[in-house]
């Protein structure tokens, strides 16, 4: 046992014979708290190199070899951590015209993503043009609302996936945009769009009443908010549903400053975050987790 | 019997806290990290880029053809060198395919002057040249209009005042910029007949807010991407026509 942890380990007994039952003694020590932590990325479009150096608005920002280093160095400091995309992987440079997004998934799979859902443009090449580049993915995809069963994707992209990091049990779902009106109905061909809202509804229920996760996230290709209310958008989604810790964002490159609280049906608390566009930003959502019950005033939110 | 019960109540709440179901959500922090070359390059990742990068610059900056003036769709008021060879491209291209596949011939060709994104330069035209005029993925498509929309075609063209580029047909203004006379293929235009237009498929949905595409009797897709039929014809051209001929002509 290192010094460090018997000592912990130590003072956390002492604690308990000498004060009584104060969990607060219990706090900051390795066996009394966890902590997970989320990457995201969305709509990055085959951008695996940094923007030009003349670019007029991101000038040199991004680059997915030094998206590799940085996220290296996040997994450093915690090994507990998932890094996610919400679509549009594809479309956006050569790369993509050259190599129909082989580069785009051997990258993202060296840096070892873990998950990501489908956005409209990773249908450019088709459903077959995506089926073929999967060999190249060592991540899944999820996606909730898109029903596959008629297409060559079927049993291939399920509705969720559940990780279990430290003990801590995460369960991701995801969702995708109308495809009628955006994309050529030769493309996406027999994949049919289900209402996002009612899926999302079904899928935070089995994912915390059956399936009992500690956290339900969801990786969206929706959009960030519409001027046009009746439009499906994240916002919408979170305060539709309940029971979502998170709502990982894509499609309108919305460059959020900080992550979005947003209010869910039960009034609680469920976060909102997009990162723009092209890997220029990487989004970082820590959670932390202690023992005991939850208190009445449940949990401390920090953005920015 | 004080002292058992407390031992029995700290085992309990041993069992308690240390189940494995005992952990809470207490505390959430969100940021954005921004990736700047403050992160050096993965090495690994890079070296794994590298060979792909090579191939794609060697292809895109290798010469196909020939630009002996530059081509800039910001010098015309009604027609410019860039959308007269889009639109002269367009419609050969679209003329041998549709004749191929269909056995009938293009009429019209019809672009946007929004969808020309950069210039041609004088000098070597390249890959990365179709690219940077045409970074979209619009596909060529042909509308079957009735002469009354090649009628609209004109009033369109009047009331908007842009090169838009076009090729096949000749629209006459008089000093009021109302339309005088529209031909075909030098012919007046009969309403009752049917000409097929060469276009995208962004316009013929309405894009550019041309609307007569809308009252297409048929349509034919190409699958064609228009970027590709620039990559071909600059691959069998060895150097670019300066065509300045009036399409829109004002009297």
């Amino acid at each position: 046992m290192k010094r460090r942890d018997f000592i912990q380990k130590t003072a956390a007994g002492s604690a308990l014979v000498l004060g009584g039952l104060s969990l607060s003694s219990f706090t900051d020590t390795p066996e009394n708290a966890k902590r997970i932590t989320i990457l995201h990325t969305n709509d990055t479009h085959s951008h695996i190199d940094p923007l030009a150096a003349d670019d007029p608005k991101n000038p040199n920002m991004g680059g997915a070899a030094r998206r590799a280093t940085l996220v290296e160095a996040i997994r450093r400091e915690n090994p507990n951590t998932l890094l996610l995309d919400a679509g549009d992987i594809f479309q956006g440079t050569p790369y993509f015209n050259y190599y129909g997004g082989e580069l785009e998934f051997r990258v993202m799979s060296m840096m070892k993503y873990d998950l990501a859902t489908l956005g409209n443009h990773d249908f450019d090449n088709g459903v077959n043009g995506f089926y073929k580049q999967l060999p190249h993915a060592k991540f899944d995809f999820v996606s909730a609302n898109y029903d596959f069963k008629n297409s060559i994707l079927d049993g291939i992209i399920k509705p969720y996936k559940i990780f279990t990091v430290d003990g801590i049990k995460i369960g991701i779902f995801g969702l995708g945009i109308q495809l009628e009106g955006l994309v050529d109905p030769k493309l996406y061909k027999e994949v049919l769009y289900n209402d996002p809202i009612g899926i999302a509804q079904d899928m935070s229920r089995i994912l915390k009443e059956d399936e009992h996760c500690d956290l339900v996230l969801c990786l969206s290709h929706l959009g960030f908010a519409y001027d046009n209310e009746d439009k499906v958008s994240d916002l919408a989604l979170a305060s539709a549903t309940k029971n979502i810790d998170l709502i990982i964002g894509g499609h309108t490159h919305t460059f959020l400053s900080k992550p979005y609280i947003a209010k869910n049906l039960d009034g609680n608390d469920v976060l909102v975050n997009q990162v723009g566009c092209y890997g220029i930003n990487l989004g970082q959502i820590d959670f932390y987790f202690e023992k005991g019950k939850k208190t009445a005033q449940g949990r401390t939110i920090n953005v920015g | 019997m004080a002292k058992y019960m407390f031992v029995l109540f700290l085992m309990l709440s041993g069992i308690i806290s240390c189940g494995p179901k005992n952990f809470y959500n207490s505390e959430i922090d969100g940021k954005k990290i921004p990736v700047s070359n403050e992160y050096t390059a993965d090495t690994e990742i890079e070296d794994f880029i590298a060979p792909y990068r090579d191939h794609i610059n060697n292809d895109l900056d290798s010469t196909l053809a020939w630009a002996p003036v530059t081509f800039d769709k910001s010098k015309g008021k009604w027609q410019t060198n860039i959308g007269n060879l889009m639109a002269d491209v367009t419609f050969e291209k679209a003329d041998k395919i549709f004749y191929m596949r269909e056995k009938k011939h293009v009429d019209v060709c019809l672009l946007n002057h929004g969808g020309i994104r950069a210039t041609i330069p004088q000098g070597k035209v390249t890959t990365r040249t179709a690219y940077e005029i045409m970074p979209f993925e619009n596909s060529l498509i042909i509308m079957a209009l009735k002469g009354e929309q090649i009628h609209d075609i004109a009033t369109y063209m009047a009331i908007g005042k842009k090169p838009h580029p076009v090729a096949g047909m000749e629209i006459v203004l008089d000093n009021n910029n109302s339309v005088k006379e529209v031909t075909v293929k030098g012919k007046p235009v009969d309403n009752n007949k049917i000409y097929y237009v060469a276009t995208s498929d962004y316009l013929s949905n309405g894009g550019d807010n041309m609307m007569f595409f809308k009252k297409a009797t048929a349509q034919y897709d190409m699958d064609y991407k228009l970027r590709n039929l620039y990559i071909d014809y600059f691959k069998e051209t060895d150097t670019l026509p300066v065509n300045n001929t009036e399409r829109i002509i004002i009297q």
